[in-house]
Order: structure tokens, then C-alpha cells, then sequence
């Protein structure tokens, strides 16, 4: 008899899907839904289009160029292409654009498209860690502030409350003045800061709404820990949020980056900052002399300007799927 | 009311500064690589030397006695000696350049939010015309531009290609040369001359709304105040000696000012056109509409009016921002404020300096937050506490 029973449960489980592709079909499905609204957004797929378009130069035309036509070989030995190191020696350089550097090169002598794409990836790289950082450490403090209340809610929102009004760009450059700042640790850094700051607000206020919610109550009924409801049923809701505020979080890690590189403050070999302090220091940024060297500054301004405007388009884009109020009726 | 309201915010603006200052300290001076590892780290120094150095700066005491004494300095303003302006003190120097930024900021600030306010208004209101979408991306692109780079291009385009504005510094070395007069009095005076005019504006406000209830004697009596107290200003500089000096600087100040400006009007004209399009989806607002009052009055009372509360803490929240983007400023117009001192010092490595001005820049954001809540709270009748 209870050989039976387990018969049919089994052939039951076998006709009825495992709960985990269940999951994923559910996943997919508001993936789905979400993507209709969002590609409606022109912002938001202009952003994406020039998110992708840098991914795909940095990530993939670089190490392609750098493998192929920018290797040093016996018949182009004058000329290296090392966006750190190389130089052209048989021009004078920064030279204005040319078929063999079709933006010029830079008062070393290197080649601004390749320093443009060497520097790509590690935006990317810097970006994205630190608004990561950012949105786990608000995350969890706007859940767990929001779930539990009393003095750890307090201390967080006052806590927020002075890094919001933290003048955030000037520390950055005390900090990096003093220390040996390399890239990743100004991802961390930053990610760090941010995170205490007004995303915890945020992710609070949306955390005291699902907390209302009856299926907060019913699992609390039926046994489960606040460590366990947090992580599966609040977290999960307040998602959408959270990727929402990384894309500003990116936006604003680069920016920071970009700044502190054009003041020469950083530790790094290379980035688009650092292209504009070079030629900033070497004198070709001056007044109505800036037309006549525009590739040394306008290539690489116009990257940071780009995309960091990009992941600020793909977050007002999703902006529209989060808040269902900005939607046009 | 009001009182307790400014005194609750008072003593919350003191303690968020105490928590400043030691978040300040704790991260300048516990942290590895910190003050302590600078001032011994020259390998030229012998052990008793460093010995020394550490007993004199009083880094052999533990933490929270190093804190108290920090706390204790900042707060005397005894913020140490210059290095890279030896001997002057930080306090002397920071007293110098402070009110150089409160300027700037203050004017480019106060035009910024008034430009995004209009702006954003009707945008919202002119909902899918062209202009809307133009302007909408416009906005975006300064406010997400690499800020040097807007720079350099105003520099060129109005220093270079017009040449109608001077490109840095915030006087002209030939004029004052003749002069005996000092540049920080007749600064100081022109910042006294703005708190004068934004007095009378803020008290004749008052006084109007008291004094009637008919919108258009409430208008004249401001309106008439505001230009009186301005005429009145101008007509004393211009007839005291000084006045050609004090326009020298004022004008200056022209391109650094439309820069912050630039920067940060497009944060609070999103954020504005975002909250009045969700207002005018309100019931009130058909209501207004159906009853037949003119657009504008729809527009400007009942709208723009309700949807302004977000825009103020955004713009609350955004000083910081703004405060970021003043030192890129301040450095690339050579407009020597705390930003510039800021990047200065640390580039000179002058840790005392560096560390005043950063706490001064922050205690400067927190005092102008405090001053916003206050102005807000005086002039929106909703805010009672």
C-alpha cells in the first residue's frame, strides 16, 4: 500500500515540472514583460545600444586589433601600438589624425584609439564593481533597517543621511592624494561609500512596503526566521530597485573616476581621464588652441560623457518599468 | 512653532557635524597610509626623530584621546600651520577663501534652481511637443557631461572665440595694481551687499503676506522692495570709489558661475518635470481645468506649487553634487575658493590644509542644507512643525 502511494507521487512528480523550471519559465516570462516595457523607452534603448557598442569595442575589437593590426612586426617596427608604452617614431608627435592612427596620437606619441580601447574594458570593469559594492551593502542595510526598525533604522538613515551630504568628489581626491589609489581600490572605496548613502533611503522605503504585505505575515506564521524572510521574500521584491539604482551607481563611479584621473591622482597607467591630464599638463588645452589639437581631448571626453550618459539613459528607462506611475496613460 | 522647528534643526545639523568631523579623522588619520605614515615615512629621519615627531603630534596616545584632542581643534579652529604656506595658518587661509566659494555657489545655485524650476514646469506642461523632447536631452547631456570637458568648451567658445569674458583668475592683476586697496575688503562687501538685498526680499515677503490678502498689493509690495534695495546697492557702488573694483570681480565671476549653473540646473529640471507630471494627473488639477481657470494660473498655483516639494529635497540632497562639481570648477578658472585650495594642497601633498578645507567643505554643505530647510520652511505654509 505505501509501496503504492509513492508510486503515483513519483509518477505525478514526473508529469508535473520540478519546481526550478517552474522558476526559470516564471523568470523568463517577467523578463519578458519587463523588456516589452522597457524597449518602448527610446532613452532607454538609445543607452543600451551605446552600452553595447563600447562592450563590443573594448571587449572584443581591442584584444582583435591588438593581436592583428597593431602588432609590432619586423615591417612596422618604427611604430608601436601599446597604448602605455608605444611610440611612433617616424612622426612628430601628437600628430592629427592619419590612416596609420586614425586618432592621432597623443604629446608621447601614443595612439589615442588605442589608449580609447585599451581603457574601455577597465571602466567597464570599474563601474560595475563599485555600483555591485553599492547596491549589496544597500540593499541588505535598507532590508534589514526596514524589516527591523528601532535603533539599527535610526542609526541607518542618520547614517545615510550625512553621506548624502557627504561632498563626495572632494574627499575622493583627499583620499587619493594620500594613499597609492589604484583602480580597484577606488571601486571599493566608492562602492563602499555610496552604499551607506541615500540608496539605503530608498530600498528602506520600498522594504516598509512589502513588509506590510499579508504573505510577510503568513510566513511568519508558518515558522520562518527573519534572516529567511528577509533573504526570500523582501530582497527578492526589492530588487527591481536595486538594479535601478546600480546604473546611477555606475554613472557615478565613472564620472568620480574620470575626474580624479584628469587631476592626475590616481595610480593607473591608463584611463580616458588620465588621456585629457596628459594632454592638459603638456599644454595643448588652452584657450583658442583646443580646435587645433581636438583629438587629444574631445575622443576621450566624449567616451566618459557617452557612457556615463548611457547607463543614465538605461536607468531612467527602467526608471518607467520600476515605477509604473511615470508610464504614459 | 517656528522657533522650535529652526532649533530642532540646529541641534541636528551640530551632531551630524560632530559625526562628520570624526568621520573625517577616522578615515585621515586611523586608517593605514594615514597622516601618521606620512609625516614618518621619510627614510631620511632618524628613529628618535620620528620618536619625536610622533610624540609631538601626541600620535602615541590612544585613539579616542587623538580624537578628542582632533575634535577639540576643529572646533577652536585651530586647524595647524600650512606647509606649502608656511607659516600661515590653515584657519587664516581657509577664512580667506571661504566666502570666495560661498559666492560662487550661492549665485550659481540660486539661478540654477529657479532656471530648473521654470523649465521643468513646462516641460511637464508641453508633454510630447518637440521642445519638450529637445530640451528633455539637452538636460540630460549636461547633467551626465564629463565636467572638464564643458569647461574647456566655454572657455574656448566665450574666452577665446568671442572674447568678450576674462578666462581665469578673479580679478585683473592691471587694474589693482594702482591700488592699495585689499581684494578680500571689497569682497567681503559685496557678499554683505547680497545678504542686505536677500534680507529685504525675504522680509518684504513676509511683511506682504501680513499686511494684505490680495495677491497683486502682495506682488507689488515685493516686487517694489526687491528693486528698490537692488537700485539702491548698484547706485552705491557706483558711486563709491571702490565700485569699478568690485565689478571687476563680479564680472569674473560671469563664466565660473554659468558653469555650476550649467552643471546643476538639468538635476533639479528632471526631477521637477518627473513630479509635475504626475501632478497634473491629479483629480484637483482636471477639477481646475473643468471650472475654466486660465492655464497658466492652473499651470503655476495649483500645479507647479504641489509638485514642488520633491524638487526642494532633491535639491536639498543635491548639494554635494553641486559642491563637487565647484571644485572641477573652481580649479579649471584658476578662482582661488575652497575646491581649488582642496586640490592645491593635496597635490602639494599639505595634509593640514587639505584636511581643513575638506572639513570646511563639508561643513559648508551642512550649514547650506540648514538654510534651505529653514528658507523652505519660512515660505511653504505646508511645513508646520
Amino acid at each position: 500500500m505505501a509501496d503504492n502511494t509513492n508510486m503515483t507521487v513519483k509518477s505525478v512528480e514526473v508529469k508535473l515540472e520540478s519546481p526550478f523550471s517552474i522558476k526559470v519559465r516564471l523568470l523568463w516570462r517577467a523578463f519578458k514583460e519587463n523588456w516589452n516595457i522597457f524597449s518602448k523607452s527610446k532613452i532607454g534603448m538609445i543607452g543600451l545600444y551605446i552600452v553595447i557598442i563600447f562592450a563590443v569595442a573594448g571587449f572584443i575589437v581591442y584584444p582583435i586589433l591588438a593581436d592583428t593590426v597593431w602588432k609590432t612586426t619586423s615591417l612596422n617596427a618604427m611604430v608601436s601600438y601599446n597604448p602605455v608604452t608605444g611610440y611612433d617614431f617616424l612622426q612628430n608627435n601628437p600628430a592629427p589624425p592619419s590612416w596609420a592612427h586614425l586618432l592621432g596620437t597623443d604629446p608621447l606619441g601614443r595612439d589615442v584609439l588605442a589608449q580609447l580601447l585599451y581603457s574601455t574594458p577597465r571602466e567597464f570593469m570599474l563601474g560595475i564593481v563599485a555600483a555591485l559594492i553599492t547596491v549589496v551593502i544597500g540593499t541588505l542595510i535598507g532590508t534589514v533597517a526596514a524589516y527591523f526598525g528601532g535603533a539599527i533604522d535610526t542609526f541607518f538613515m542618520r547614517l545615510a543621511d550625512i553621506v548624502l551630504l557627504f561632498p563626495f568628489i572632494p574627499f575622493l581626491i583627499v583620499i587619493s592624494g594620500m594613499m597609492q589609489v589604484d583602480l580597484l581600490t577606488l571601486a571599493l572605496i566608492i562602492g563602499l561609500l555610496s552604499g551607506f548613502g541615500g540608496i539605503t533611503i530608498v530600498l528602506r522605503s520600498q522594504g516598509l512596503i512589502i513588509k506590510s504585505r499579508p504573505f510577510i505575515e503568513s510566513a511568519k506564521v508558518s515558522g520562518a526566521s527573519d534572516a529567511y524572510i528577509i533573504v526570500n521574500h523582501i530582497i527578492p521584491n526589492v530588487m527591481p530597485l536595486s538594479f535601478l539604482y546600480m546604473m546611477f551607481n555606475v554613472t557615478g563611479a565613472i564620472f568620480s573616476e574620470a575626474v580624479l584621473s584628469f587631476f592626475g591622482l590616481l595610480n593607473i597607467k591608463m584611463s580616458w581621464g588620465l588621456m585629457i591630464y596628459t594632454a592638459d599638463t603638456a599644454g595643448y588645452i588652452i584657450g583658442s588652441n583646443i580646435w587645433n589639437y581636438w583629438w587629444l581631448w574631445l575622443p576621450s571626453g566624449a567616451s566618459i560623457t557617452l557612457l556615463c550618459g548611457a547607463f543614465y539613459f538605461i536607468g531612467r528607462g527602467l526608471d518607467e518599468v520600476v515605477n509604473p506611475r511615470l508610464r504614459k496613460r | 512653532m517656528m522657533l522650535k522647528y529652526i532649533g530642532n534643526r540646529i541641534l541636528q545639523i551640530a551632531i551630524l557635524l560632530v559625526i562628520y568631523v570624526a568621520i573625517v579623522f577616522f578615515l585621515l588619520h586611523a586608517m593605514p597610509g594615514g597622516i601618521k605614515t606620512l609625516l614618518i615615512s621619510n627614510p631620511k629621519l632618524t628613529p628618535q626623530a620620528q620618536e619625536a615627531i610622533i610624540r609631538a603630534f601626541g600620535l602615541n596616545q590612544p585613539l579616542w584621546l587623538q580624537f578628542v584632542d582632533y575634535m577639540k581643534n576643529v572646533f577652536t579652529l585651530n586647524l595647524g600651520i600650512s606647509f606649502s604656506y608656511y607659516p600661515t595658518p590653515v584657519w587664516n587661509i581657509i577664512a580667506e577663501r571661504l566666502p570666495r566659494t560661498v559666492l560662487l555657489f550661492t549665485v550659481a545655485t540660486l539661478i540654477a534652481f529657479f532656471v530648473g524650476f521654470a523649465s521643468g514646469k513646462s516641460l511637464a506642461w508641453n508633454r510630447g511637443k518637440t521642445t519638450e523632447y529637445v530640451s528633455t536631452v539637452v538636460g540630460i547631456i549636461t547633467y551626465t557631461i564629463f565636467t572638464p570637458l564643458l569647461i574647456f568648451v566655454v572657455i574656448w567658445f566665450f574666452g577665446s572665440f568671442l572674447g568678450i569674458f576674462p578666462l581665469n583668475q578673479f580679478l585683473n592683476p592691471d587694474l589693482w595694481i594702482h591700488t592699495r586697496l585689499n581684494a578680500q575688503i571689497i569682497f567681503l562687501y559685496i557678499l554683505m551687499t547680497m545678504v542686505i538685498i536677500g534680507a529685504v526680499m525675504l522680509a518684504s515677503y513676509t511683511i506682504a503676506l501680513r499686511f494684505s490678502h490680495k495677491v497683486i498689493t502682495r506682488r507689488m509690495i515685493f516686487y517694489l522692495s526687491s528693486i528698490i534695495s537692488v537700485i539702491f546697492s548698484i547706485f552705491f557702488w557706483w558711486v563709491s570709489p571702490v565700485g569699478i573694483y568690485a565689478a571687476d570681480i563680479l564680472w569674473h565671476m560671469v563664466l565660473p558661475v554659468m558653469t555650476v549653473t550649467i552643471i546643476s540646473y538639468a538635476g533639479t529640471m528632471l526631477v521637477m518635470r518627473d513630479s509635475m507630471l504626475e501632478t497634473i494627473k491629479e483629480d484637483f488639477i482636471t477639477t481646475a481645468r473643468a471650472k475654466g481657470l486660465p492655464d497658466k494660473v492652473v499651470r503655476d498655483k495649483h500645479a507647479a506649487r504641489t509638485a514642488m516639494l520633491p524638487v526642494v529635497t532633491n535639491f536639498v540632497l543635491s548639494l554635494g553634487f553641486v559642491v563637487s562639481g565647484g571644485v572641477i570648477t573652481e580649479t579649471l578658472f584658476s578662482w582661488p575658493g575652497m575646491g581649488m585650495t582642496l586640490l592645491d594642497s593635496t597635490l602639494a601633498k599639505d595634509y593640514p590644509l587639505a584636511a581643513g578645507a575638506l572639513i570646511f567643505t563639508g561643513i559648508f554643505v551642512l550649514i547650506a542644507h540648514l538654510v534651505v530647510d529653514i528658507v523652505y520652511a519660512f515660505l511653504d505654509p505646508r511645513i508646520r512643525y
